[in-house]
């Protein structure tokens, strides 16, 4: 158990690693490395979306490998990261659409605040039950 | 639910990570299970059950809540 663990733990850090550096390449390669060449770009993007989908494949394996504890303690924490990135977002969202707020809702603060959530709530849990 | 978990590991001089091992769960688990925090599921209690050779309900004591 223990040695799978660390397997699928390196096989999501590799692919996190990998996804994150493919998006900073899809990112800024148009502007500073091809010189919005669509082909190029195209090429970037999907190579990106393919390691995202291989980044989450990797996330359900660990996933499978957790003990019946780990998974009530990650399951609780999706269900209240899940809830609270629709209702804060969509708030979000309504914040910008009636101009209460004087700057564009970026999809990139809801992706923090669900990272920060989620990484709050694992650890909430993980106390409760220790 | 109540149990005798840590009398039994105590009995049988197993740390929490052997039980763990045997078991096939994580030291964490183990030890939530020991302070009433978190009920195993059958096929976790099965396993103990087997490992001491007693049944279930010799080990965990199902209360009402």
């Amino acid at each position: 158990m223990k040695k799978e663990r660390k397997k699928n733990i390196y096989q999501l850090a590799a692919w996190t690693w990998s996804w994150v550096a493919t998006m900073a390449i899809a990112t800024f390669g148009p502007k500073y490395i091809w010189d919005d060449h669509t082909f190029l770009t195209v090429l970037a993007v999907s190579v990106n979306f393919a390691n995202g989908i291989l980044m989450i494949i990797a996330n359900r394996n660990l996933f499978n490998n957790f003990d019946e504890l780990e998974r009530k303690i990650h399951l609780e924490s999706l269900a209240l990261t899940l809830g609270l990135a629709v209702v804060v977002g969509l708030s979000y969202s309504l914040l910008d659409t009636t101009n209460l707020i004087g700057f564009d809702a970026e999809i990139s603060n809801l992706v923090i605040f669900i990272g920060v959530t989620y990484l709050v709530l694992v650890t909430v849990n993980t106390r409760r039950y220790t | 639910m109540k149990n005798k978990l840590k009398v039994l590991r105590a009995e049988n001089s197993y740390t929490q990570e052997d039980l763990a091992d045997f078991i096939g769960v994580s030291r964490q688990t183990i030890n939530a299970i020991e302070k009433e925090k978190f009920d195993p599921s059958l096929p976790t209690a099965f396993r103990i059950s087997k490992l001491f050779k007693l049944p279930i309900e010799a080990i965990f004591l199902f209360e009402e809540t």
